[in-house]
């Protein structure tokens, strides 16, 4: 575990957030600082632990499959910033 | 006396009596924030005619019958807005009532405004807010604790009777800690967070904040309990909290976890937190001290799980749905990549970055798997250290509420601040913070916080610690002075 190959940049493009220069400049070193901090997990033996996703085993809630109510239309599109004809707008994908 | 500095339960006996109408209540609650909150600024909003309206057609016969209980402002509260503190949310309004919320209303409460919070409840302080600080009300050159540091500061400054908080590593006990009020993160899966926006979800809980340990009680009634809207619930009983609040602790033993009394810990805390446990064995506990041995890989882990879980949950900010769309951009892409840059502030952009490399191809197993991994160890320690004892007492906070602007530009710095209240979180039992003294700093009185940790659904036996030792002691009385 080592923050060597951290690449801010590239991992704030995966996640869709584009940074200004000094924004790379600062966060580089901050999370290097986190992430020095973080490999304090390689001290810990896991080699015979089941990792585990949340804290209590419960897994697969199931349901009847029901009609129920929910939100309208016009409500689930009453905070769009653009919508029309009952749908959500979205910038041009293809040509 | 001001009826603004009641608790929620002795308002409501003054309404239930007929001493006083909600509608006077909202009056008296909106002169003192008008008064307070340019000082303090624990709202983003909050709309005295809607509640009035409200005040109107309720039933004051019901446990918090024409009580207005303040909202943080990351649960959605039908036709309130709701913007997580962010940028990205500014003019969403909440096509729903979350399930905590509907639960208040069939009781009786009237949901009451917008507390301030960090951005989507990232981070310790609420300096991490869009809409500038919460001021703490016993020293307001100091941060209220966070994220719910406004759920906790209007509480102590008594602009609010009662209020609802988020903890995902600590934000409700640590604020609560910090502003001298009583703070309850309940058990994972023991409160709905359907209609909560979500942080971390295998970690967040809604959960009071108050003036004393009855109304936790009173408002765990209310909120606690299954529901058909979240899965993650459990499908339990809901006890009736406020009926052990005073069996005492003469049958009881707590544990005093070693791993939590360490260098970093303020030595006046440590004293008043050494004294308040001292105390409960006065009143009959037996304490032992005992060992959680991965204390110390509690905020590595969570600083690789809650990130992660934030990296996938906030994905749904890009500007179609709801909330902030950048103008200008022509490719979808674009649009995205504009959106989130222009309004989310530094700490989430640093949390969803750090949370997509620690999921990332390469990385996952030397991050993230690792993380549940030392997780699962985690858990254990306290399942068996709840063998041995009802529940563990320890500090809420190494240090009392610390200057604003302290630690803005370390983050690591601010990371630590959650160091003893994360645990709970990773291993999804419930903790309480009650205040158990002050230390005094450049002259001003700063309180100090205990916390009592109780394995999975025993909320119930750190509402009687919390009771026990709040009868015994005077530390929730004092109002903070402020100008």
């Amino acid at each position: 575990m080592s923050s060597e190959n951290f690449d801010v940049k590239y991992v704030a493009e995966l996640a869709r957030i584009k940074l200004t220069p000094d924004e790379i400049k600062t966060f580089e070193s901050q999370l290097a600082n986190v992430l020095e901090h973080v490999a304090k997990l390689n001290e810990v033996d896991v080699a015979q632990v089941e990792p585990m996703a949340h804290s209590f085993p419960i897994y697969n809630v199931f349901r009847e499959d029901e009609l129920r109510e929910s939100l309208d239309r016009e409500a689930a599109l009453s905070n769009a910033p653009r919508q029309a004809h009952g749908l959500f707008i979205v910038t041009k994908v293809v040509e | 006396m001001e009826i603004t500095s009641l608790a929620a339960h002795e308002i409501q006996a003054l309404i239930r009596a007929g001493k006083i109408s909600p509608k006077e209540v909202i009056h008296a609650l909106a002169r003192r924030i008008e008064e307070v909150d340019p000082v303090i600024h624990g709202y983003l909003s909050h709309d005295v005619e809607r509640a009035i309206a409200e005040a109107e057609t309720v039933d004051v016969n019901l446990p918090l019958g024409g009580v207005p209980v303040s909202i943080k402002d990351v649960i959605n509260v039908k036709d309130h807005p709701c913007g997580c503190a962010s940028k990205i949310l500014e003019g969403y309004v909440a096509p729903y009532d979350a399930t905590v919320i509907a639960r208040l209303r069939a009781a009786g409460a009237i949901p009451f405004g917008r507390l301030n919070m960090d951005e989507f409840a990232m981070g310790s302080s609420t300096e991490n807010s869009a809409f500038g600080p919460t001021r703490n009300p016993w020293d307001t050159t100091r941060i209220p604790g966070g994220s719910s540091g406004g759920s906790a500061a209007v509480v102590a400054a008594d602009e609010a009777f009662a209020a609802l908080g988020t903890d995902t590593g600590g934000s409700i006990r640590q604020p609560a800690a910090l502003c001298g009020r009583v703070g309850l993160k309940p058990t994972y899966g023991r409160v709905s967070r359907y209609g909560l926006v979500a942080f971390a979800s295998s970690l967040d809980q809604v959960g009071p904040i108050t003036k004393d340990v009855r109304d936790a009680a009173l408002l765990m009634n209310i909120i606690a309990g299954s529901d058909k809207f979240d899965s993650t619930t459990l499908d339990e009983p809901v006890p009736d909290y406020t009926a052990g609040l005073e069996k005492g602790v003469k049958s009881l033993k707590l544990g005093l976890p070693k791993e939590y009394f360490i260098e970093g810990l303020d030595p006046q805390v440590e004293r008043s937190v050494r004294t308040a446990v001292a105390q409960l064995e006065s009143l009959g506990a037996e304490v032992v001290e005992l060992s959680l041995p991965h204390t110390e890989f509690a905020l590595s882990t969570y600083y690789i799980i809650a990130p992660a879980e934030a990296s996938a949950n906030l994905a749904r900010f890009d500007g179609v749905r709801y909330g902030f769309r950048s103008t200008g951009a022509n490719v979808l892409l674009y649009h995205y990549v504009k959106t989130r840059e222009e309004v989310f502030g530094p700490e989430v952009k640093r949390r969803i970055i750090l949370g997509t490399y620690v999921l990332s191809s390469g990385y996952y197993d030397a991050y993230y798997l690792r993380a549940q991994k030392v997780r699962a160890l985690i858990r254990q320690d306290f399942a068996k250290a709840f063998e041995k004892v009802d529940a563990i007492v320890c500090p809420t906070s190494p240090t009392p509420a610390f200057k604003l602007g302290e630690r803005t530009s370390d983050p690591l710095s601010m990371y630590l601040a959650d160091v003893f209240t994360l645990a709970a979180n990773i291993a999804g039992i419930c903790g309480i913070s009650v205040p158990c003294g002050f230390v005094e700093r450049e002259g001003k009185r700063l309180p100090v916080g205990l916390q009592v940790l109780g394995k999975e659904l025993n909320e119930s036996t750190l509402l009687q610690v919390g009771y026990a030792y709040e009868q015994a002691t005077e530390w929730n009385k004092p109002k903070p002075q402020f100008d």
